[in-house]
């Protein structure tokens, strides 16, 4: 069992100053797991995904991919934002294999990957359309695209669908629990949608109000797809909710 | 759709022509009715003439036109490429690597508001007045516009595109190139189309002081030997190359920013 943890995280602890804004966080994650990380609005989510992706120093504590403390130099960490981040001066095709050129994949091996994420998304007849030309769904599959292109060893997703209304998010995030289960890539979920973690993870992270504390980790083993009407679905979205209620 | 487009381009092209049809009348009229004296203002026809003459013709003041349009070009193209590739490099280094904004800014922003103009003494003093003195001068007046363009442009990089890029593990190096200098390319080229509009015209203030050739030479020289006609040529001819090389910019930019355009 213990041979399959990809991502070990140790006490992991931040503080700006004298702000506590995480303490103490350790878990870990099985390779190919989907896991979503909910807490209160304003609990240090955002902070605690800038540490796993290494943009930020942690104060404390440290992070493991594979047993090696995670860099992205060394390790292929994906990232989507929560704002817009296509680069519009390239292509659908440019956006997609950015990390693969970033990372000096050669052309031939960064071409033939481009063409396959282009397919799996059905996005072959954008190939050469920059992201302007494109809707905002379309434009963030891309984006979901260029995340899952270089079968990161971690994907980081930082309430990717907050800005969406609900028809393109259900949307949106059958594409990424397909594209998951097509890549096998180890996903940290993160989002203040109770609902759309209970959908989507096998194992949700409920944090506290900051600072920041593991509250639960709480396997779900319901089968994908999903039924947001099913009465375990209702029963575990209740109980989740229950345990991040701070009002 | 397509022939729309077209004749709504032809309406404007014809728009831009009764324009000029009538701006060439009203000169026409001025100078033929006497309201102005032809010792003063040349009429047309007489500019036309002295066009047509001058294109062989080195006298008065001892060029031809072509010679006088290539002497300028050739020192306004040297003084502003070198404005653009240098000034383009320092500020998009400045605005990209704080310890070279702390280094060089400082002395930057006592340059600045010293006009190209008010080079041209010194230059005078240090460079005589060949070719070397009025590309100096040109440089320093293109060279300004081009640094505080790519400096803001690369200082406006989206954090997320620079944070996407950090993820992949890229450098700093790398993310420059990647990310900083696609996302100045529209501030750098207003920068440039202003660099040049600058150069050109401090190339006929520079050339009015200190020359033996060029456009602006030329009708320093037109006042001396009081031909007014070649004074208004030299202008149009100034005119003219000026409004031509801004429109060649313009096709540069829209080439390289193509994405921009198609929306």
């Amino acid at each position: 069992m213990s041979e399959s943890v990809k991502i070990h995280v140790e006490n992991l602890t931040k503080k700006y100053g004298d702000l506590l804004v995480l303490d103490d966080i350790s878990f870990r994650i099985q390779k190919g797991e989907f896991v979503c990380v909910v807490g209160p609005t304003g609990c240090g989510k955002t902070t605690f995904l800038n540490l796993l992706s290494c943009l930020i120093e942690p104060t404390h504590g440290r992070i493991l991919i594979d047993g090696i403390p995670a860099d992205p130099k060394k390790h292929d960490i994906a990232f989507v934002f929560q704002e817009p981040s296509s680069f519009p001066w390239l292509t659908v095709k440019g956006n997609i294999g950015f990390g693969m050129r970033m990372k000096g994949w050669p052309r031939e091996k960064r071409e033939k990957r481009e063409n396959e994420i282009l397919k799996l998304m059905g996005l072959e007849k954008f190939a050469e359309s920059y992201p302007g030309q494109l809707s905002v769904s379309t434009e963030q599959r891309m984006v979901i695209g260029r995340a899952f292109a270089m079968h990161p060893d971690l994907l980081l997703m930082d309430e990717p669908y907050g800005q969406m209304d609900v028809k393109m998010r259900f949307y949106l995030e059958d594409e990424v629990i397909r594209l998951w289960k097509e890549t096998g890539t180890t996903v940290i979920f993160i989002t203040h949608n109770i609902e759309e973690a209970i959908y989507l993870a096998q194992k949700v992270l409920i944090l506290t109000n900051k600072p920041a504390k593991i509250k639960e980790q709480l396997s779900i083993d319901l089968p994908h797809p999903r039924n947001v009407s099913d009465a375990e679905f209702i029963r575990m979205r209740k109980y989740v909710t229950e345990q991040i209620k701070w009002w | 759709m397509k022939k729309e487009k077209f004749l709504h381009r032809r309406r404007f092209l014809l728009a831009s022509l009764l324009t000029v049809i009538l701006f060439i009348a009203v000169w026409a009229f001025v100078v033929e009715t006497g309201l102005v004296s032809t010792r003063y203002l040349p009429a047309p026809a007489q500019v036309l003439k002295t066009f047509v003459q001058k294109l062989s013709d080195p006298k008065p003041e001892g060029s031809t036109l072509g010679a006088n349009i290539l002497s300028s070009l050739k020192v306004a193209s040297v003084g502003f490429l070198l404005a653009a590739v240098l000034g383009i490099s320092l500020g998009l280094f400045m605005g990209w690597y704080p310890p070279v904004e702390k280094f060089v800014k400082p002395v930057f922003e006592i340059i600045r508001p010293i006009p190209p103009v008010a080079w041209i003494p010194i230059t005078i003093m240090l460079f005589g007045i060949g070719f070397k003195a009025k590309v100096f001068i040109i440089f320093f007046g293109g060279f300004i516009p081009c640094v505080i363009n790519a400096y803001t442009g690369i200082q406006l990089t989206s954090r997320t595109l620079i944070q996407v890029a950090r993820t992949y593990g890229a450098g700093s190096w790398k993310i420059f190139w990647a990310v900083g200098v696609p996302s100045s390319v529209q501030m750098i080229f207003a920068g440039v189309r202003i660099a040049l509009g600058v150069s050109w015209t401090t190339l006929v203030a520079a050339e009015m002081l200190a020359a033996d050739s060029g456009l602006g030479y030329m009708i320093l020289m037109g006042r001396q030997f009081a031909r007014p006609d070649i004074i208004v040529l030299g202008m149009l001819i100034i005119g003219g190359i000026g409004a031509l090389l801004s429109v060649v910019l313009m096709r540069i930019e829209q080439r390289m920013e193509h994405w921009r355009m198609k929306r």
